[in-house]
This record gives C-alpha cells, structure tokens and sequence, in this order.
C-alpha cells in the first residue's frame, strides 16, 4: 500500500547518490560492503558510512563475463560488472570495500576486485561454535586496526557500543516494517517490501533512514487498522527464503504476486535476515558483535541449523500457506542445501514447497510462470 | 450441456469437448489435435472447432472454456486459464483414480506430478471419484488425504533446456528423417549406443558424428530413446513414487518409448487412451467443476 511516507523514502533513494557524494565532501569515509556477515558497526565506529554495494542488476552481467566464468552466479557476475564498467556510485564512492569469504565464487571475485579497490577481506569460518567465534572475533580485531590505520581514527569500544545501539536501531525499524506483513491481509506488498529493504541500505544518514522506516511503519499499520489493504485477502501468503534478492533482481518476487501470491517475508540478507542480528547492548561488544554475526544463517555454513529454526518461527509468525526457495543459478550451497530444506518444510512444517533456480534475466519467465501459477493453484 | 478444455502445446494444439450428463457425470464428445505452427491463437481456435465438429455440436453451445498449455494466455474466447500442471493431474486422475503420480513429456518441457490418492480410490470404490466432479477442499501437506480428485502434491519441472523433452527426440527425426512412429519401430529393434550429451544442440552434433561412424539409424534411435526415459526417471526419483503411474504427452504415443521408460522405471507405466489430450480433458473437466459451482452457488441464492 503506498502513502506519502513510503513515497518519501523513494524519492530520498532518487537523490542517495547525491548524498553520498555530499558526505564524502564534509569528509566522510565510505565503506562499501557486500555481504550481511561485514560488521555495518565497525564502519560506524570508525565514523564512516556503510553503504550496500550494486549486485542485483543483470544489465552489468555482460561486462562480468569477459573476465568471469558465464556459470558463476548471477550475484557475483552483477557485483564485478559494476566495478568494471564503474557504474555503481556507491562503489565508486567507497574508500573500502569490506568483504568476508563465504562462498567460493564470492571470494575468488574479490581477489580480482582489489584491483580496481581496496578490499579488506574478512576470513568467515564456515561453522558457527565456540572455535569459530573466537577466530571471527579475532578478524574483526583485524579489520578495526586496518580502518583505524586507514582512516587515521581510534575505535573505541564506547563507539563500538554506539554503534551497536545505532544499529540495532535501525534494525527495529526495518522490523517494524517488515512486521506489517504479519497482518491478515498484509498491507504491504512483497515487492513494496522488498524495494523498502533494499533502497533504505544505501541510505548514508542512519538517522534519517530509521526515522523514515518508523514513519512508515506507523502510516500504513494506521492504515490497515483503518480498513484499508495493500493485498487480497484470499492472497495464499509465502515466505520466501535462499539467496539474496533486491531491486533488478526481483522478478521471481513480482511473478509470485502477479501470479496471486502475497510475499510477506523476505527470509533471506536483503530482507527479514537482518532483522535477525540484534545484539546485546552490554556484554563485550565486538564478542556480541562476532557471534550475532556468525549466527546468520546462510548456505555457506555447514551444518546450517539456525536456518531452519528461522524458516519454522518465520512459517508461524508470518502464518504462511507456503515457501519458496530461491536459488540463483551458479550457487551451490543453496542449491545443494535445498533438498534437506524441501524435506523439511514439506515434512516437519506439513508446508507445500517450490524450489526455483533462475538467473537475472528475464529468459525462461514464462516457464518461472507455469511452476508459480501451478504452486498457487495447488494451494 | 458441454464445455471444453483446449490446450495449446509448443508442438500441438489438443481440445477436449465434454458432455455434462444430468446424473453429474461426463462423457467425452468430441477431441481434437493439431499442430500449433506459429500462429498460437489460430491454432487454438481449429482445435476448438474440430472438437466441436467431433462432437456434433455448435460452438456455441459451449457453456465455459478453460484453456491450459504454453497458449492459454493467447485465447481471447476462454474463460478461465490453468496451468498444464493441474490440468494433466486432473485428467490423468479422471482417467486413472489411483493415479499417484504422472509423467508428461511435451513438445519443450517436461514435468513430474505427484497427486493425492483419494480415500475411496485406495479403498477401491471408483465411482464414487468419478462422479465427484468438484467438491472438496484441496489437500497441503503429505498426510492429509484430500477429497478433489487429481489434487497436487507437488510437482518438478525440468530446467529450461530441452533436454529430455520432444524436442531433442525431434532434433533426431530431422536427423534421421523419420517421424515419431517410425522412430519407435527403430528403437525397439536397436541396441542402444550411449547418447552422452543432453543438450539438443550438442547431442546433434554428437549424433552426426555417430551416423559418420556408420553407426546403424536403429541403434542411435534406441539410444535416444534411453537418454530421454534416463533423464525422465531421474526427475521422477525426486519425488517419492506412490500409487499408479500414469505417462501422458506427445511422447506417450510412442509405445515403444513407454516400453522402454517401464524399463527404466522399473514399473510399468500406464498410458491413456488419447495420452496426448490428456490436459485438455482436465482443462475441460475443471471447466465442468466451475460450471457445477456456479450452479451451486445460484441453488443456495434461490
């Protein structure tokens, strides 16, 4: 349901680029990041802004793929297209690019993005214990002696401190939002959701950005108490969970509405998996910091228990009639991963289930429509 | 009264008229099938008429059109679209009541369905099925038991190439300038070579090469033939084999390769009639569901 909030976070996203621009003239640093696992409050604390980086248009594929394997994963082709053809702002605008080692295409590509930028690279363990968490923790000390040095700041842990609070902050604002859709019906679309998630990311000035989430967020659960619905009530509701999604890549999201599906949770890191990472603001902060991190749980990870925790208190909350797992073609940890999720939404949630693997393009999406239209007609 | 279902395949347009009898049954009036060609539209429109012809009634006659296939969206004269998934799930069910699971290889994909079985069919009073042309809620989840005959369980595709559809078998009729029954006849005396590439495009270049080997037309024929049913059986082990399996399709008309698809299954599969308008008679079956509910509705009104 659109309302004059929701326009003005689009029209702020419409001049972000320009803000972005207009910080870095006050001085700011810039820290560009790809992937949920890199710490947003360590770029806080260092006083820098961390910006999302451009990775969901197929349009900079074509660039990627004079260098990149055409197999590999549209996500990664999409990122290295825009360093390429340096037509992401916010990379451009980047002073470093902070990235972790999840999966093998990612981290290969960021070797060859050091050389059109600094990269600081994260090593993630791929195992969320003790061990893991000590060894996660430790790369972050590595990453707030690398910014202090580059940015010639010290990073205390009462910024580290502030930082987690700004943070968390902005994550109950985009739960507030993305709660909404819990309503029956919800008065938020899947794509409104989506493009909300995805265009506040960019947004330089948290402040603003969380003001701008809380005031929709209040406008539209004003709303929907007034009657009013963004979505059909007889709208079968999915959560969508796999690989990361945002605006250009986003057609199997509009397919599943057009087709008469209501998306009401994004569980993936563009999405609902954010809000996930609310951090304890008292203990030592970069021991909380490294182990809400490490708790995401994406594919890369082995075993992968907390995704199926999420999936089954998601599936509740959301009051879901289905999932859909999203696979982009070329990733094969979610790919793999989706046949022991199959078995278990299908068994242990007693939930129907469709698996999608596609790309970016908009090649195969009358054969997308048949499966989506089928899963809905089965519902 | 009638109604039609009418679906438009890549290769074929099928169209399936079905009589309303006033006992809440049906019977099949007429059926037709036709090449699509180029023209999507035009071809569905024959096949309407055609079975209309076949059943010696006026078109407009027709109480409801549902429309299915890759060119149901191209039909301005339908009244309801449905995907082929449902469509065939629900003729197949019609045709088979204790139909667990379905095969259909078409013109450019191919698909898995798995259905659930209704009480009565496993309890084995079918006529019951068969006359329970609507009521019912479908069924979610694996353990509950659903009322709706040919409900889907779940169902894959496979991916958006043309491997192991009709299409890679027609790459090789060009090839060995041989249409679908002669291939048959083939593959049944040949001994099977290995066909290693799946891709239409690559196996042709792989099959030129074998024919330069002088390799007999039979033996790359009934090679062919194995790769499709392989990959066929390789989509249908991903979702558990229950209850009768039935094998619809273009490629079902091909004894020989329903022969050889058993074979690789390891169970015999059941093949319809008319395997080819299969979807189309659900398409009009689920035509006939909306009709009685729409009756049942006004009947609650008065």
């Amino acid at each position: 349901m659109k309302c004059a909030s929701f326009d003005r976070i689009i029209t702020a996203f419409e001049k972000n680029a320009l803000a972005v621009q207009e910080a870095k003239r006050e001085g700011k640093k810039v820290v560009g990041q790809y992937c949920l696992y890199s710490p947003s409050e360590i770029a806080v604390a260092a006083g820098a802004i961390p910006v999302s980086l451009c990775g969901t248009r197929n349009d900079s594929i074509p660039a990627a793929e004079e260098m990149l394997p055409r197999a590999l994963c549209p996500l990664i082709k999409s990122s290295f297209g825009f360093a390429l053809k340096d037509s992401c702002p916010y990379l451009s605008a980047a002073d470093v690019v902070v990235a972790d080692t999840t999966c093998d295409g990612k981290k290969k590509m960021y070797e060859l993005l050091a050389a059109y930028k600094p990269v600081f690279l994260l090593q993630l363990p791929q195992v969320q214990n003790d061990d893991a968490l000590a060894y996660w923790r430790h790369q972050f000390e590595l990453l707030i002696a690398y910014l202090e040095k580059e940015f010639g700041v010290s990073i205390t842990e009462q910024k580290l401190r502030d930082a987690i609070k700004l943070m968390n902050r902005e994550r109950m604002a985009l739960k507030a939002v993305m709660d909404l859709a819990k309503r029956k019906p919800s008065p938020i679309t899947g794509m409104e959701l989506l493009e909300i998630g995805f265009k506040t990311s960019f947004f330089p000035d948290k402040e603003k950005g969380i003001s701008m989430m809380l005031e929709l967020a209040d406008d539209l659960g004003k709303m929907a108490d007034a009657g009013q619905t963004g979505v059909a009530a007889s709208a079968p509701r999915i959560l969508l969970t796999g690989v990361p999604v945002g605006m250009g890549s986003h057609k199997v999201v509009r397919l599943i509405e057009e087709c008469g599906g209501s998306v009401v949770c994004l569980d993936n890191c563009s999405g609902y998996k954010k809000t996930r990472v609310m951090m304890d603001e008292q203990g030592d902060p970069l021991t909380e910091m490294a182990r809400r991190y490490l708790d995401v749980p994406c594919a890369v990870m082995s075993p992968n228990p907390r995704r199926y925790e999420a999936i089954k208190e998601l599936a509740a909350d959301f009051a879901v009639d289905a999932v859909v797992d999203l696979t982009w073609q070329g990733c094969q940890t979610y790919a793999v991963e989706s046949s022991s999720l199959k078995k278990f939404v299908q068994e242990s949630l007693q939930l129907p289930f469709l698996q999608i693997e596609t790309d970016y393009s908009e090649t195969d999406t009358e054969q997308l429509k048949v499966r989506i239209e089928a899963f809905i007609e089965m519902l | 009264m009638y109604v039609a279902g009418i679906d438009v395949g890549s290769v074929a347009a099928k169209a399936v008229v079905l009589e309303l009898l006033p006992n809440g049954g049906s019977q099949i009036a007429g059926r037709a099938v036709l090449p699509t060609g180029w023209n999507t539209a035009e071809a569905g429109e024959f096949a309407l008429n055609n079975a209309c012809e076949a059943a010696a009634m006026a078109r407009n006659d027709l109480r409801h059109v549902t429309a299915t296939g890759y060119g149901r969206i191209a039909l301005p004269f339908a009244d309801k679209t449905v995907t082929e998934i449902s469509c065939h799930a629900r003729g197949a069910a019609h045709l088979f009541p204790r139909a667990g699971l379905v095969l259909d290889i078409g013109g450019q994909d191919s698909k898995v369905i798995s259905l659930d079985i209704p009480r009565e069919a496993e309890a084995g009073s079918l006529d019951a099925v068969r006359l329970d042309a609507s009521g019912g809620t479908a069924s979610l989840g694996a353990l509950k038991s659903a009322s709706k005959p040919g409900a889907v369980r779940d169902f894959l595709m496979n991916d958006k190439c043309a491997a192991g559809t009709g299409r890679f078998l027609q790459v090789l009729s060009g090839i060995l300038n041989m249409p679908l029954d002669e291939l048959g006849k083939a593959a049944a005396t040949g001994k099977p070579v290995a066909i290693s590439s799946m891709c239409a495009v690559f196996a042709e270049t792989e099959i030129v090469g074998l024919l330069a080997r002088s390799t007999p037309p039979q033996d790359i024929a009934a090679g062919v033939f194995r790769a499709i049913a392989r990959r066929m059986c390789a989509l249908a082990r991903r979702i558990p084999m229950q209850g009768e399996c039935v094998f619809t399709g273009g490629l079902a008309t091909s004894p020989a390769f329903a022969a050889i698809l058993s074979d690789e299954l390891g169970l015999t599969v059941q093949v319809p009639h008319d395997p080819q308008t299969v979807g189309a008679l659900g398409a009009a079956l689920i035509a006939a569901d909306l009709c009685a509910k729409k009756d049942r509705a006004l009947n609650t009104q008065q």
